[in-house]
């Protein structure tokens, strides 16, 4: 492999790096509050707002039927609008954490829905207030379940990332696609599989292993 | 128990008992009344009414029992007097208030006046025993020092000192129990409710939870309300007991009296367990239609109130068991002897009873 290349590889890695972080980030700050008022607001929640729910459910629902691809050029006009461009890093960062973030919130409603009704009602049987029940009891319990929930979405992330880099996003899908398979360069397509074997091993035992460390208590 | 002393902890904020009407001189700090009060679920299974018409009071710093069996309605009631259960009819007056109208913060306020234990535990397994004690004092916003100093003591009053920083999955169950009871008293309740708080636990454990909640109705004064489906526990540390059946008082009373006299047949079959059976050589040759020289079985029931008819075993006759045990100051229970034929069971005491006959060889 030829210096450029690995600089290119280097670069590359470096940006998948900052759109899956960037998103993943946006997908916990967005993701858990809409998980909670999911939860909350379902019936026997402590927020009950059958209303809401309901909207809410349907809008998760609706953006967790579209394939990525097709979000992706979907959403290109809202990206435009959001970042001011539709390529690079940034413009790969909106549709990303759009997609990222129901898939998350539905998985951390799981673990929030898994919370052991016994414990809110000895949360409500001291004088919590369902912010503090949210806060002491749904939070930390679930906490071990939200975390896994996050690893497996980070992973299908990464994945993900590298669709967005066949529409100009950048990062390892990018150099894939552009050296890999239109010049039929077998080196760098099997060096960005092993980068991305190795990206997504090391946040999957990373998560296991906080997951693991939690339950452990 | 009426009267109790007002020992041990000042009441949440410190402040005395409202003035009372001049009629009622006794503490009411720690009272619940129900009034009339009724409970139907609507669940897709159609209506259960869990609850009806229950008219009582729960005195200020006794320990009130409530039995029955399961689906009787004990849980709907107890939850009733914080709240976690709404009621469908009547009302509930805690400390003379009707709890009905209060609004989220006054349902808060009067949560934190009343502790709750549970069957489960119910513990946050994300918080290590120091933290779940603390957690109410934590949320009512209780300043670190004082809340740091509470915890420590209610751990101490529970005997749990040494094990603040484990988490609630490294203990027993009598260890988490005890876990809970500190989280529930570290308020400064006025009122324990305590829902099958002993069911999980083996018979040891039991009898030192139990020992430990007596121990703080006498020292704190508190009034505790306690749900259990063994008259063994209600033996052991309750004042008064009532027992519910489909929803309604089958019976209520002081714990010895009842004990001595259950007058309902639900109450009966929860006694049954604990009333020894005839011993086996008498109970084998019982037969109601006596034959010539046989001997009469006679009970004599014990009931604290009636003399104990013990000058009878002098007249000859034959005692051939003995279960008496003193609740509440009161010995209960019966004794069981053979008389000859022609004895008036009743000459012996008014409550005796003729259960059959044995002949008399041996
Ligand atoms: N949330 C609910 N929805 C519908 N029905 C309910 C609900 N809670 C209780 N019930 C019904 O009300 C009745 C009384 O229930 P409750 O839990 O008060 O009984 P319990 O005496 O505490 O029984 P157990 O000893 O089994 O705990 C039962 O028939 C029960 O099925
Ligand atoms: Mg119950």
């Amino acid at each position: 492999m030829s210096p450029q290349m690995i600089d290119r590889l280097s670069a590359a890695f470096l940006d998948t790096l900052l759109m899956v972080s960037a998103s993943a980030g946006v997908a916990v700050l967005a993701g858990i509050p809409l998980a909670v008022v999911l939860v909350t607001s379902g019936p026997g929640g402590v927020f009950p707002a059958p209303r809401l729910n309901r909207v809410l459910g349907a809008l998760v629902n609706g953006f967790r039927a579209v394939p990525f691809i097709v979000l992706l050029v979907a959403l290109i006009p809202f990206t435009r609008l959001v970042t001011g461009t539709t390529i690079g890093v940034w413009a790969a960062v909106v549709p990303l954490s759009i997609s990222a973030t129901p898939f998350f919130a539905r998985i951390a409603e799981v673990s929030l829905r898994e919370v052991d009704p016994g414990l809110i009602e000895a949360a409500q049987s001291i004088g919590a207030s369902r912010w503090h029940i949210v806060r002491h009891v749904l939070l930390p319990e679930a906490l071990p379940g939200i975390i896994g929930g996050f690893t497996i979405t980070v992973v299908s992330m990464i994945g993900a990332s590298a669709m967005a880099g066949a529409v100009g996003a950048g990062g390892l899908g990018d150099v894939a696609i552009r050296y890999g398979y239109q010049r039929f360069d077998t080196t760098v397509m099997v060096a960005v599989i092993v980068i991305l074997v190795a990206l997504v091993s090391v946040v999957q035992v990373t998560g296991d292993r906080a997951v693991r460390r939690l339950r452990a208590r | 128990m009426t009267g109790a002393a007002i020992i041990g902890w000042p009441r949440a904020g410190g402040q005395a008992a409202p003035a009372l009407p001049a009629e009622r001189t006794r503490r009411v700090a720690g009272s619940v009344q129900f009034q009339g009060l009724g409970k139907t679920y609507i669940s897709s299974a159609g209506e259960v009414q869990a609850l009806q018409g229950i008219d009582l009071e729960i005195e200020p710093g006794e320990i009130f029992g409530i039995i029955g069996r399961s689906g009787a309605g004990k849980s709907s009631l107890l939850r009733s007097i914080n709240r976690l259960e709404r009621p469908s009819e009547g009302r509930v007056l805690v400390d003379g208030e009707d709890i009905a109208g209060l609004g989220e913060a006054g349902l808060i306020r009067l949560r934190r006046r009343i502790g709750m234990i549970f069957q489960h535990f119910n513990l946050l397994a994300a918080k290590t025993v120091r933290e779940n004690v603390a957690l109410p004092l934590r949320i009512a916003g209780v300043p670190q020092p004082e809340a740091e100093a509470r915890v420590a003591e209610v751990l101490r009053l529970v005997g749990l000192e040494g094990k603040e920083d484990s988490y609630p999955s490294r203990l027993s169950g009598g260890q988490k129990q005890r876990v809970g009871i500190a989280r529930a008293l570290v308020s400064r309740p006025e009122i324990l409710l305590c829902d099958e708080a002993t069911s999980a636990l083996d018979p040891e454990t039991t009898l030192s939870i139990l020992r430990l909640l007596r121990d703080i109705n006498r020292r704190l004064g508190l009034t505790i309300v306690l749900i259990t489906h063994e008259m063994s526990v209600i033996r052991e540390v309750c004042n008064r007991v009532l027992v519910l059946e489909r929803g309604r008082v089958a019976e209520m009373g002081p714990v010895w009296q009842v004990f001595a006299q259950p007058q309902h047949a639900a109450t009966q079959a929860l006694l049954a367990p604990l009333t020894r059976a005839l011993p086996e050589d008498v109970a084998a040759r019982l037969r109601q239609v006596p034959e010539p020289g046989d001997l009469q079985v006679i009970e004599l029931p014990m009931t604290g109130e009636a003399a104990p008819p013990l000058a009878a075993l002098a007249q000859g006759l034959r005692l051939v068991q003995a279960q008496v045990e003193p609740i509440q100051g009161h010995a209960v229970g019966r004794l069981v002897v053979l008389a000859p034929q022609g004895l008036d069971p009743r000459s012996l005491s008014s409550t005796a009873r003729r259960l059959g006959h044995v002949a008399a060889n041996d």
